[in-house]
């Protein structure tokens, strides 16, 4: 107890930013619990009701529960941002590896790929991919993964050039390590820590994609809840229901906040001398 | 000068190739055949060969490259499947209102952004430091779409101190100005979130050197020390920070558009989505990375400007 005080003293805003998403992560575990009605469930009659006791946060254009659908909203959203972050992370992170280690031409050459995909609008890149393969959730998840590929493999490579110079990697080499053996065991644990804390910041983009691209009508088909979708709703609604739109914006600040403050958090602790200083 | 803007010049070329390259294998390697993504699985085998003829799809893939590229760089970017029209016309009719976005949420960015950052880096660790952190976390955390309608929940529906759509009446600039606030200030306070998060790291660093120390023990005047000396030298790296974020605004003005219903390329973007314009599509991915590669270039452009060691490197 008396470490977390100090913890929470030491690190307010990472402190908050863990509270937050812990909010959020529980709100989606246990929404078939926490939520008074299922989400898609319609009753026409009680259609675009403001908050109230029944309804705390209103009901939508259908009927249907906003507080229930933003519960079961944070199912996709968490799940799109952790699938595409870690699966940009496993990509990302082993072309670095794979393209410093290896170094010259080669190296040369697929960093200046990732250049290249890192230099194009994120969120026009993921809405071209997913126009194109269907409005999935799969194809979301790929269509993140490939926007954040580039930052993960700059983020891998620049520490492993300098790791393969060092002693232990020569150690591993004179000792007949096959190459595959020292840039997995002996040079990737090196190199987590940073590659963790970039995934931390990511997720909050992620989120922010995801939400954006179900905003214009490319995420998860209806009914299934989603912050973005339920956001467009509200905007159509913006004249007979304003609180359609103002809640599930809540939703999505609380998780990008959330995981932006850990990921700050993470990068002050893994870097000292950054402290404060961003 | 004149050699270093040449030399910049040149060195766009090998990008634009590769940017063009990436956008080419990103639509091919899309699996499934465009063709019928575009007419539906009920598509008749001649239908769909038909529509592979049409956009050149049946010829060997070296030859869609070399054709692709060879249209891209003489300025040809294919035609609208929908309307017909070549996709320039499309996009120039309409660019003129992306432009004025942008460029008014880049600049509310930096009046916002510069200053605030400068100061917070001069109080660190003071509550106007903590204040200008949160502030910034806070901009960069909204996604444009959600900060953009609560824009409009509290000054159009509430206050009605502003239109709720719309970009005004043409040849009326003053109307049209009236309706650019909202969206430019929704887009704004992204980019001034980015601009005070990297303005304040990067007078901390610069605050530090010796020469500040020098200038002071001088007797130069504090406010000209931080203003000349310091912002001077801190710059390099927010220009680089608004040039990569400049990728983001663009991508980001589409959402804006969409929230305030303006004319732009958003509306394109959205009219080929909902159309399955695949030309489009692809025409539009052309023209967003030759905007790309021209603001990286006025960047490295910049640099030359702000930094006299930097042209003559």
């Amino acid at each position: 107890m008396r470490q977390l005080t100090h913890f929470v003293r030491g690190y307010p805003a990472t402190s908050i930013g863990i509270v937050l998403c812990v909010i959020v992560v529980a709100g989606a575990m246990f929404a078939p619990w926490l939520a008074p009605y299922d989400p898609n469930d319609q009753t026409i009659v009680d259609r675009l009701q403001p908050p109230s006791a029944d309804h705390l946060l209103g009901t939508d254009s259908y009927g249907r529960d906003v507080l229930s659908r933003i519960l079961f909203g944070a199912r996709i959203s968490l799940l799109v941002a952790v699938a595409s972050i870690t699966s940009a992370l496993v990509i990302g992170g082993a072309i670095g590896l794979v393209s410093g280690y290896v170094g010259g031409r080669v190296d040369l050459f697929i960093m200046q790929v990732m250049d290249v995909l890192l230099s194009f609008p994120s969120l026009i890149l993921g809405l071209i991919v997913v126009a194109l393969l269907g409005p999935e959730l799969i194809n979301m998840v790929f269509a993140i993964a490939l926007t954040a590929i580039a930052p993960f493999a700059r983020i891998a490579r620049a520490p492993v050039l300098s790791l393969k110079e060092q002693t232990f990697v020569e150690a591993g080499r004179a000792l007949g390590f096959s190459h595959a053996r020292i840039l997995f065991v002996h040079i990737l644990p090196n190199i987590m820590s940073e590659v963790l804390v970039m995934g931390s910041l990511w997720m909050a983009t992620a989120v922010r994609t995801e939400a954006s691209l179900s905003f214009i009508g490319l995420g998860v088909k209806p009914p299934t809840a989603t912050w973005g979708s339920m956001m467009r709703e509200g905007f159509e609604n913006i004249l007979d229901a304003p609180w359609l739109a103002f809640w599930p914006g809540i939703a999505i600040l609380i998780l990008v906040l959330g995981l932006n403050m850990v990921g700050d958090g993470l990068r002050d602790a893994t870097d000292p001398r950054l402290r404060g200083e961003t | 000068m004149i050699v270093y803007v040449i030399r910049r010049l040149l060195a766009a070329i090998p990008t634009l190739l590769a940017v063009l390259t990436l956008v080419f294998l990103i639509v091919r390697v899309v699996p499934g055949d465009p063709a019928i993504a575009i007419l539906g699985d009920q598509a008749t085998p001649v239908a769909v060969a038909a529509l592979d003829h049409k956009l050149g799809l049946d010829k060997p893939i070296w030859q869609q490259y070399a054709n692709f590229l060879g249209q891209s760089l003489s300025g040809d970017f294919g035609h609208s499947m929908i309307t017909g029209r070549p996709i320039v016309t499309e996009v120039g009719a309409v660019l003129p209102f992306t432009a004025d976005l942008t460029l008014a949420a880049l600049l509310l960015g930096c009046v916002i952004g510069i200053p605030l950052g400068v100061w917070a880096a001069l109080h660190r660790n003071r509550p106007i430091d903590y204040a200008a952190r949160l502030l910034s976390l806070l901009g960069l955390s909204f996604p444009v779409f959600v900060s953009g309608i609560y824009m409009l929940l509290l000054f159009a529906l509430h206050w009605h101190l502003f239109p709720v759509i719309g970009s005004g009446r043409a040849g009326d600039p003053l109307d049209q100005l009236y309706r650019l606030v909202l969206p430019a200030i929704t887009l704004g306070i992204v980019m001034s979130a980015y601009i005070t998060r990297v303005t304040r790291s990067a007078m901390l660093a610069v605050l530090g050197e010796d020469y500040i120390r020098t200038a002071r023990a001088k007797g130069v005047p504090w406010r000209r020390v931080v203003w000349h000396h310091a912002l001077r030298n801190a710059a390099m790296p927010v220009v680089t920070v608004v040039g990569l974020y400049i990728g983001i605004l663009i991508g980001n003005s589409v959402l804006t558009e969409i929230v305030f219903n303006r004319p732009g390329l958003g509306s394109i973007i959205v009219a080929a989505l909902n159309n399955r314009d695949y030309t489009m599509l692809q025409g539009l991915m052309v023209i967003y990375c030759f905007l790309i590669v021209v603001v990286n270039l006025i960047t490295d452009l910049t640099y030359g400007l702000i930094d006299p060691r930097v042209k003559h490197a």
